[in-house]
């Protein structure tokens, strides 16, 4: 593989990093927005049983010094909590009852 | 059973006689007019917060905030004393705005040594000293010490910048803040420096959007879906919403409320994700330490071991929401015009020393937009038939206490303004009084 994104243990997950590896919630909110159901429900599925093991992974580093392949791991279980809602309560994108409504993320703590 | 113990006048709201039972107005949130009179008799007079000392950690560290309301803009600056100041945002030569970027309207901040004026170069010191003026000698007789920065009134509570645009505040900050605000005193506001800045223009009076937040009575009914399983969902709906404590204090009020007091055992139903992440809407499951011996004596009034969060009103537009599992959110609304506002909701974290608690963080964060989604734009909704005016009276249950007190307060201190008087003079605002009279 040219560009590997994610630690060599998580490579069962790399096939998902380019498009969930966001380094913002705007991001990952807008990419929320524009996925289907079935796209989130197939990430969702691959992410979450391997999510404690990651959080595992993770913990051997200080946080604020991660490896680069470590910090896009951290965005990838961002992205499942993005999608957490719609795939575990909403069964949609959009948050229900929401209409036109926005919120922005305008300052987020760095990962 | 009994949730909550109510007070001996058989209601919070009786507590209080001056508030009354009966359906109110809500005309003081649509009017145009009574608008321009809170910009006078409120935002003007009213110390607002416009953030924290973390903001400005270092000399020279600043942020502009536009203030719609005031139409102004401000520049809040630590000094090369470390004082922090705030002025408004404006040059002395032609009144160029000072501090902006590329759009005048947007919000700065950063780091500089002194401020230079994009139009003709003039420069002002940390302090608002005018310390340079382009081609001096062009000009005629002028005094540099007279064309300082205007300096806005700026105090300090608790590590909170407030700043007051009336040149001489009726109070004090912390006199103004009152009794309330000192209840909370001492609360470790100064460890939590991982941030979570929400921000969205909501097409409704500002005071709704209060109201929406300072009342829980909706809570298992518009977030009902929000709930890990249909049961759990109906079983809130069923028992319904009852505050721990409600509490007035002048123009403040506070609101304490059951909530997460401990982490769910294992047969609990909790969503998946939060389960995982050991978090959600109430914060990160395990509890930062804050090396307090006791919470401030303020916070828990009704001493119940069920306690979740206290939710802090100061007048007019601030809140301080502190959370059991030891975080804290504010609330800001900037009103923008009678018929919207700038909402603001930001999330305190003490930092997270690994992955795990920096997740925990964004489950937190992540779930406070879903549910404030689904409240903002309820509130567009009402916005928009109470301006039919086809209804002129509402109805307010004793769970909306609070409701019921904001709109008493800005209402008092409108016609107290225009009544002539310093402070509220405790007369009822009449839809046709403000528009045309002396200030």
């Amino acid at each position: 593989m040219a560009h590997q994104l994610l630690p060599d243990e998580f490579a069962d997950l790399e096939s998902f990093a380019p498009h969930w590896v966001l380094r913002t919630e705007r991001e990952r909110y807008a990419k929320r927005l524009a996925s289907s159901m079935e796209q989130m429900q197939a990430f969702y599925d691959a992410a979450f049983p391997r999510a404690r093991a990651a959080v595992n992974y993770l913990n051997q580093f200080e946080l604020d010094n991660l490896p680069e392949q470590a910090r896009n791991l951290l965005y990838l279980l961002f992205s499942l909590v993005m999608v957490s809602f719609p795939v575990e309560v909403w069964k949609q994108p959009h948050v229900p009852d929401a209409g036109a409504a926005y919120l922005d993320l305008v300052e987020e703590p760095g990962p | 059973m009994t949730l909550a113990q109510k007070p001996g006048a058989g209601s919070w709201t009786q507590a209080y006689p001056e508030l009354g039972t009966g359906p109110v107005s809500y005309e003081d949130s649509i009017s145009p007019e009574f608008f321009e009179a809170e910009r006078e008799a409120i935002f003007r007079r009213c110390w607002l917060n416009l953030g924290r000392v973390e903001q400005v950690p270092r000399v020279g560290s600043y942020f502009t905030r536009e203030l719609a309301v005031a139409n102004t803009s401000i520049i809040v600056v630590r000094g090369q004393d470390r004082k922090i100041r705030a002025f408004h945002n404006l040059c002395r030569h032609r009144g160029n705005k000072l501090v902006w970027t590329d759009y005048p309207g947007v919000e700065e901040r950063g780091t500089c040594q002194q401020f230079a004026c994009k139009y003709h170069g003039w420069r002002y010191g940390l302090d608002g000293k005018l310390n340079f003026i382009q081609q001096e000698q062009e000009f005629f007789d002028v005094n540099k010490a007279d064309y300082g920065l205007v300096e806005v009134n700026c105090d300090i509570w608790e590590g909170f910048i407030f700043v007051n645009l009336s040149k001489t505040p009726v109070q004090p900050l912390r006199e103004f803040l009152g009794e309330m605000a000192w209840g909370i005193e001492g609360y470790p506001f100064h460890k939590f420096t991982q941030v979570f800045r929400y921000r969205a223009e909501v097409k409704a009076n500002w005071k709704l959007f209060m109201d929406a937040f300072q009342e829980f009575y909706h809570a298992p009914v518009l977030h009902k879906k929000q709930s890990a399983t249909p049961e759990a969902a109906q079983a809130l709906y069923e028992m319904g919403y009852h505050g721990l404590w409600y509490q007035l204090f002048g123009p403040h009020r506070m609101v304490s409320s059951m909530g997460r007091y401990r982490a769910p055992a294992d047969e609990e139903p909790v969503k998946p994700i939060d389960r995982l992440t050991r978090s959600g809407l109430f914060g990160p499951w395990d509890e930062p330490d804050l090396g307090m011996a006791e919470l401030p004596r303020g916070l828990n009034p009704a001493r119940s071991p069920m306690w979740g969060l206290d939710s802090f009103q100061f007048f007019p537009n601030f809140t301080i929401l502190i959370w059991k599992p030891n975080w804290y959110l504010t609330y800001h609304y900037w009103p923008l015009s009678a018929d919207s506002h700038l909402f603001e909701g930001t999330l305190y974290f003490v930092p997270p020393r690994n992955a795990a608690e920096r997740l925990a963080q964004e489950t937190a964060a992540v779930t406070f937009k879903e549910f404030a989604l689904q409240d903002g734009n309820t509130l567009e909704a009402t916005h928009t038939m109470l301006k039919s005016r086809v209804v002129d009276k509402f109805l307010l249950c004793d769970q909306e206490i609070l409701c019921r007190h904001l709109h008493k307060a800005v209402q008092d201190w409108v016609s107290g303004y225009y009544g002539g008087e310093g402070l509220p003079a405790g007369r009822v605002w009449s839809r046709t009084a403000p528009s045309s009279q002396a200030r």
